[in-house]
């Protein structure tokens, strides 16, 4: 069950739904803000919360690209490697983090600072090549952006 | 030329209902409520010939019109900001930039279709837009111009910001309204549709932010007006998304029936570098891929049919002749691989068969059918699928294969693994 502190805060957001189920993505994205990914218990938690059976919740937890059930790094890099950012050279941006930061995608660095992972459009094509850290937008990337980057989350 | 959707770009907290209402704002929604009926406003946006932006291009007055008002079910409206045909960023700069442009016009066009709610689905990457557009909602409450009988009148309305969580597929009508119940999202058959039997079952009318961010204007200044500012069929102007190979990437606003090529050489600075343009995609990554013949083309929903393209979300993304049109198709593919969500067979195994087919003659190990088979496997997902995700696959792909297949032939030539 979740706590009457976590529920207080579920049913503020269930609230706005004619059904409760619908509440289930910014549910989720609650809970993972506040324990950085989604555990089994969460989603038996959920389920019960919402009267749904759990492979309803895992469902939605195993097909949305951003819930995560492993840790990410305290960082977390997502760079885009769809047309637009390709043609200004993501390629290199991608080869360059996982030189630096020794990672592949999906990867987490031993110390837990740095992830990585590979991501498709992110809306951002003025700019590219393009990443997301950690909810920011980070545009125009070079080899020297994401020094600069690393060195300010190291 | 008088910029519509775009007028408040740029400026100083133009998200800021203070400065919304500096400008007219929420004037037109005013006007709907209390001097025109439902059927009026729909009339109105019919005769404007204002068509959805998102992609499809379908008139917005006449979806608004297939809502069975009979229907004793309660309505709904769901905007559309999941934006995530690549090449598109359009609706991120209204989210920031103009929420409550939008805000009226969900109020004027949930009045004409008798809705007291709507609900906005933004994907959840854009994490800005969401802080703004709640931002903004929670003014418009403030103010009197959401909640119960706004405008003195006895009309209620109630706006929810829903986010999305990393899903292209969830941009699809039908698999945006099952994420919005809260389920993985798996397009529907259409028929019925979504006017018919939309979120929870009732009649729900979906568009995309910039179609409802148009309606304010409409409303002001009168159908016609708009209507004379595109072409015939296709009103008004349009915020059209330039990427790539080009030296001012960015949104540029310009009449519907804009030619391509002044778009990239007038507006967005032209190729860099001394490079000569290779290719250009019209209309976001689904759109058939078009050649520098093409150029004069009006973008506009009907023109660019007419070419075998189409004018989709506006996402123009130019490459320049250092592209190699392979791994480009690669690119496109890895693309429709990945971000297919699995329902349909055909597009689930067809997708990654394509993808992986492709990079095999990308990576110079193609077996001798490769080629050969590509056409075949290609057009045998669109025409199959549930949505129109698979036709895309199709059409996107296909268009590289047809296009450049030189380059294709050239990668095999004497590259062709023998085991």
């Amino acid at each position: 069950m979740f706590s009457a502190e976590y529920l207080k805060e579920l049913d503020k957001i269930t609230a706005k739904y004619e059904q409760k189920r619908a509440a289930l993505l910014p549910l989720l994205h609650c809970v993972q803000e506040k324990e950085g990914l989604i555990t089994p218990q969460t989603e038996a938690n959920m389920a019960e919360y919402l009267g749904v059976p759990v492979v309803h919740v895992h469902e939605v937890v195993s097909f949305y690209h951003l819930f995560h059930q492993q840790r990410i790094g305290k960082y977390h890099f997502s760079v885009c490697q769809t047309t637009a950012c390709a043609l200004r050279g993501s390629e290199d941006v991608i080869a360059y983090i996982k030189e630096r930061l020794d990672l592949k995608p999906g990867e987490i660095t031993p110390d837990g600072k740095f992830s990585l992972s590979v991501v498709e459009c992110l809306g951002a094509c003025e700019m590219a090549p393009v990443m997301q850290g950690n909810k920011e937008y980070k545009g125009f990337l070079d080899k020297q952006r994401i020094d600069e980057i690393i060195e300010k989350n190291k | 030329m008088e910029k519509i959707v775009s007028r408040h770009f740029g400026l100083v907290d133009s998200h800021r209902l203070i400065n919304y209402l500096k400008d007219n704002g929420y004037q037109a929604a005013r006007k709907a409520l209390t001097q025109m009926t439902p059927p009026q406003v729909i009339d109105e946006v019919k005769k404007s010939n204002l068509r959805g932006l998102g992609g499809a291009g379908f008139p917005a007055g006449t979806k608004w019109s297939f809502i069975p008002q009979a229907n004793p079910k309660p309505k709904y409206l769901v905007i559309n900001a999941d934006e995530g045909e690549p090449g598109t960023f359009k609706d991120k700069y209204i989210l920031e930039q103009d929420p409550h442009g939008l805000i009226e016009g969900i109020i004027i066009t949930c009045f004409a279709i008798n809705s007291h709610k709507a609900y906005v689905y933004i994907r959840g990457e854009y994490v800005n837009a969401l802080q703004i557009m709640q931002g903004a909602v929670d003014e418009a409450y403030r103010a009197g111009f959401l909640g119960k009988g706004i405008f003195g009148t006895g009309f209620d309305i109630d706006i929810v910001v829903h986010p999305g969580a990393g899903a292209y597929i969830c941009g699809e009508e039908t698999a945006l309204l099952e994420s919005l119940e809260g389920k993985k999202g798996f397009p529907r058959l259409k028929p019925p549709f979504p006017a018919v039997v939309g979120l929870f079952g009732c009649p729900t009318v979906i568009n995309n932010v910039e179609t409802i961010s148009c309606v304010p204007p409409i409303i002001n200044k009168g159908a016609e007006w708009f209507a004379k500012l595109g072409c015939e069929k296709n009103g008004g102007n349009r915020l059209f998304c330039v990427s790539g190979h080009v030296a001012r990437p960015g949104v540029y606003e310009l009449p519907n029936g804009t030619t391509l090529r002044e778009i990239i050489y007038d507006h967005a600075g032209g190729i860099p570098n001394g490079r000569k343009l290779k290719a250009v995609i019209p209309g976001g990554i689904s759109a058939p891929i078009l050649t520098p013949d093409q150029l004069d083309v009006k973008m506009d929903f009907d023109s660019l049919k007419a070419i075998g393209s189409m004018a989709g979300s506006g996402g123009i993304i130019v490459m320049d002749d250092t592209t190699d049109m392979v791994w480009a198709a690669m690119i496109a593919a890895r693309f429709f691989a990945h971000e297919s969500c699995g329902q349909c067979s055909p597009c689930r195994e067809g997708s990654g068969w394509v993808y992986r087919n492709v990079k095999r003659i990308y990576e110079g190990h193609a077996r001798p059918h490769d080629l050969n088979n590509l056409p075949g496997i290609v057009n045998n997902i669109g025409g199959n699928t549930i949505c129109a995700f698979g036709d895309a696959v199709s059409m996107s792909v296909g268009s590289y294969v047809s296009k450049f297949r030189s380059e294709f032939e050239d990668k095999i030539k004497g590259r062709v693994c023998q085991t």
